[in-house]
């Protein structure tokens, strides 16, 4: 059976390395990427594009908060802040010195990722809530130091117009357009995550968050690592923070405040922790939720009920619901949307046989 | 558990079927689609709650007059708390739904909506907040302020407490407390420009975000410097905090003058109600009070389908806003249909209407409104009400302040970011 691991015979390294040993999962990927690369573009509209492009920013966002959380074990509510670093630092760089995207994106990476191994050296020495707070702490410095300092944020108005990105002498203006460009940067994101996460960086951050006295006795640097970590995981927050300001053409601090930190670890947590598709499932959960509960409430909920007096109703009703399934995601599964995804698999791989 | 698990599956997967449902949207014959976006659940629902349904009461009055020549007015809302990523979904689906314009809410989102705005041709209104720049038209061709901006409120604030001190404020204290982002520092280039012309001494206190805690602030102006006059451009919590802290420390409060965010209903229930803010001064860019032809109506309307009317019309300041700014709206589109003669107007249609509002009163709720091409603040009118007995005592009418000075800030600043 094609998709069983039994008969499927590694003859070589290299399909001993390969990402994907299944045939299965090989021809998923490939349908997978006919789908989002040709079919979504030629007949999504542009509003289901805005949905997807959305989610495609905060996956990036997702899969590096989940390399510090997820696989190694320590927390930041800094994320938020760590994204306007990038979105600030592009910016400028785009407006003072006209910067292709090819340049500005890496830049607001490795600024993010510079500003983070300042924030994460507290990790070395503190762990769990009172790292927590550290990192809280960093998310108020840098905003703070955003919205006084003219010289970075621009202005007292503390936003920077940016044009939208240019590839190959297009604009990308259109929301398709920009569908593109930034599923090209969600996928190498997922890409390089995956295969991060099997190289002996990221075994070292694994061995890290299980037991960090048994990861330094079996020779890791925690020092090190706890610091790479941290690095990769803003760098990942720096290029959200780019992605973002292109997306919208304009970098505002105001767009990622406390609340964008906590928004991107509830998608961790619930899309599940240390798992590189359980990012993609919270960035989509996160996402599309309040989207669809306003769907559900206002078109369905409109039938029964109309008018004026519950437009608060509806509002708050819908609050009430998103909280209310984020439990009971939670509660059915405590691991996340990913190992729900894989109970589902795990089920129909022995089906209709499960005995 | 795991039974569980794969029904649960299934059900995320309807709710994603459900999503590519629900894009589908109905369009009547003779109706004009304007998007409204609210924050009735964020950090500013007091201002949403009242607001809001301003909006939809009077386009609703409209459409139960018969609609603007036969055309009847949709105005999906749709609640973005105050969220951008939310607020840039809600604009491309209000934009699907065939919305002809917007009415946008919240600074942030202003600026992120503007670039959309240009491209797509729609016009959007941001009243009383967003870009003070895009008071200049010629660099925000689709963005209008529609109400006085920032900067022309802080001017006002200025010329109002000139009035009050006697009519010169040479050698005056003046102490500007704000909320410290961008929105709080956007009036300070005014504040410092006039200094130098009205020859007043300046000192600014930042409350910082959340703005929950203004004590510090408030003992230093009440206790230390002892301005002559206090502009308060807080939001939030803490225009309450303000009043009340203000009251207990003995400093008169009808030395203070509240820019237009801190000056609702809420806020002074908030500080303890109407005894403890004798004498504040609020200012405001649509009438406060009950008392207009607009609002009657509305009562009207209500009283004849045999409802009691909404309870949000008891927060008179917000609701009226609101009311103000469809009512702008409405002017837009009847202007739009003039120059369509009748046919279904573009954005671009709707965006000259605006320009075209000459004089626009609106039975005193309204400033006498002009938008040209240029100008997109329509004037930058503001009305400074003061509290007396159990509600608002009008102190001035509709005041334009140093004009000029606003104008060419705008310009200059609107200039600059154009050139990047």
């Amino acid at each position: 059976m094609f998709h069983r691991e039994s008969g499927v015979f590694k003859t070589s390294y290299a399909a001993d390395l390969a990402l994907f040993p299944l045939p299965i999962a090989q021809m998923a990927a490939a349908v997978l990427a006919v789908f989002f690369v040709i079919i979504v573009p030629l007949t999504f509209g542009p509003y289901l594009t805005t949905i997807l492009n959305l989610i495609l920013i905060a996956t990036v966002g997702a899969l590096g908060l989940n390399i510090l959380v997820g696989y190694t074990g320590q927390i930041s509510i800094g994320h938020g802040a760590f994204m306007s670093v990038g979105a600030y630092t592009a910016a400028n760089l785009i407006t003072r010195i006209h910067a292709p995207f090819w340049l500005a994106i890496p830049a607001g990476g490795l600024m993010a990722a510079a500003v983070g191994v300042i924030v994460g050296i507290p990790s070395l020495r503190i762990k769990g809530i009172y790292l927590a707070i550290a990192t809280l702490a960093a998310q108020f410095i840098i905003e703070w130091i955003i919205n006084h300092v003219t010289w970075i944020s621009g202005g007292i108005e503390s936003s920077i117009q940016v044009p939208p990105p240019t590839v190959f002498g297009v604009k990308l203006a259109s929301q398709q357009q920009l569908y593109l460009f930034l599923l090209f940067f969600a996928v190498l994101a997922i890409v390089a995550t995956l295969n991060l996460m099997r190289s002996r960086i990221g075994r070292a951050f694994i061995a890290i968050r299980d037991q960090d006295i048994a990861a330094e006795i079996i020779g890791i640097n925690i020092f090190r690592y706890k610091l790479y970590s941290f690095a990769i995981s803003s760098f990942y927050a720096g290029v959200t923070g780019v992605l973002y300001t292109y997306y919208l053409g304009i970098a505002n601090y105001e767009q990622f405040q406390l609340d964008v930190s906590i928004d991107y670890l509830a998608m961790i947590i619930i899309g599940g922790l240390g798992s590189v598709l359980g990012s993609v499932f919270g960035a989509i959960f996160i996402t599309v939720l309040p989207i669809l509960t306003r769907f559900l409430l206002t078109d369905i909920g409109g039938i029964f009920l109309s008018g004026v007096p519950i437009a608060n109703m509806v509002s708050n009703l819908r609050l009430i619901i998103f909280g209310a399934l984020i439990i009971l995601f939670l509660v059915v599964e405590p691991e996340g949307l990913d190992r729900l995804w894989r109970n589902i698999r795990n089920y129909f791989r022995v089906w209709p046989f499960s005995y | 558990m795991r039974g569980v698990s794969v029904r649960l599956g299934v059900f995320s997967a309807a709710m994603l079927a459900g999503l590519a449902w629900a894009g589908v949207s109905q369009a009547q014959t003779k109706t004009i689609t304007i998007g409204v976006q609210c924050d009735r659940t964020g950090p500013t629902q007091i201002v949403g709650t009242a607001l809001c349904p301003g909006v939809h009461d009077y386009i609703n009055l409209i459409n139960s007059q018969g609609g603007i020549d036969g055309w009847k007015i949709n105005d999906p809302e749709i609640d973005q708390q105050y969220k951008v990523p939310l607020a840039v979904e809600a604009y491309e689906r209000e934009k699907q739904q065939g919305a002809l314009g917007i009415m946008i809410y919240g600074t942030p989102i202003t600026e992120a909506l503007n670039a959309k705005l240009e491209q797509d041709k729609i016009p959007g209104t941001s009243p009383g907040f967003g870009i003070a720049a895009s008071a200049d038209g010629k660099y925000y061709p689709y963005l209008f302020p529609i109400a006085a901006t920032y900067w022309s409120q802080a001017a006002a604030g200025i010329k109002y407490a000139k009035e009050q001190l006697g009519g010169s404020l040479n050698g005056k204290k003046i102490a500007y407390i704000f909320y410290d982002n961008p929105a709080g520092h956007e009036p300070l280039p005014i504040l410092e420009a006039l200094q130098k012309t009205e020859g007043y001494q300046l000192r600014t206190f930042a409350v910082p975000p959340p703005g929950v805690d203004v004590s510090a602030q408030v003992l230093a102006i009440a206790q230390e410097y002892r301005p002559d006059f206090v502009i308060d451009h807080t939001f939030g919590k803490s225009p309450a905090l303000i009043i009340k802290g203000l009251k207990q420390n003995g400093y008169p409060l009808n030395k203070v003058v509240a820019l237009v965010w801190a000056s609702g209903e809420a806020d002074i229930k908030a500080a303890g109600g109407w005894n403890v803010a004798q004498g504040y001064n609020t200012m405001q860019f649509a009438g406060a009070g009950e008392n207009y032809p607009a609002i009657n109506q509305i009562k009207a309307m209500y009283k004849k389908e045999g409802k009691p009317p909404p309870a949000a019309m008891q927060s008179t300041v917000y609701y009226n806003r609101g009311v103000f700014q469809a009512a702008v709206w409405v002017a837009a589109i009847k202007n739009a249909l003039k120059l369509t003669h009748g046919q279904k107007p573009t954005g671009t249609d709707i965006k000259k209407g605006f320009e075209m509002i000459h004089n626009f009163a609106l039975g005193g709720l309204v400033p006498p409104l002009t938008i040209t091409p240029a100008d997109h603040e329509g004037g930058g009118w503001v009305q400074v009400f003061q509290v007396q007995g159990n509600g608002f005592k009008k102190m001035t009418p509709w005041i334009q302040a140093y004009r000029k000075l606003v104008v060419a800030t705008a310009e200059k600043t609107a200039a600059k970011l154009a050139a990047k």
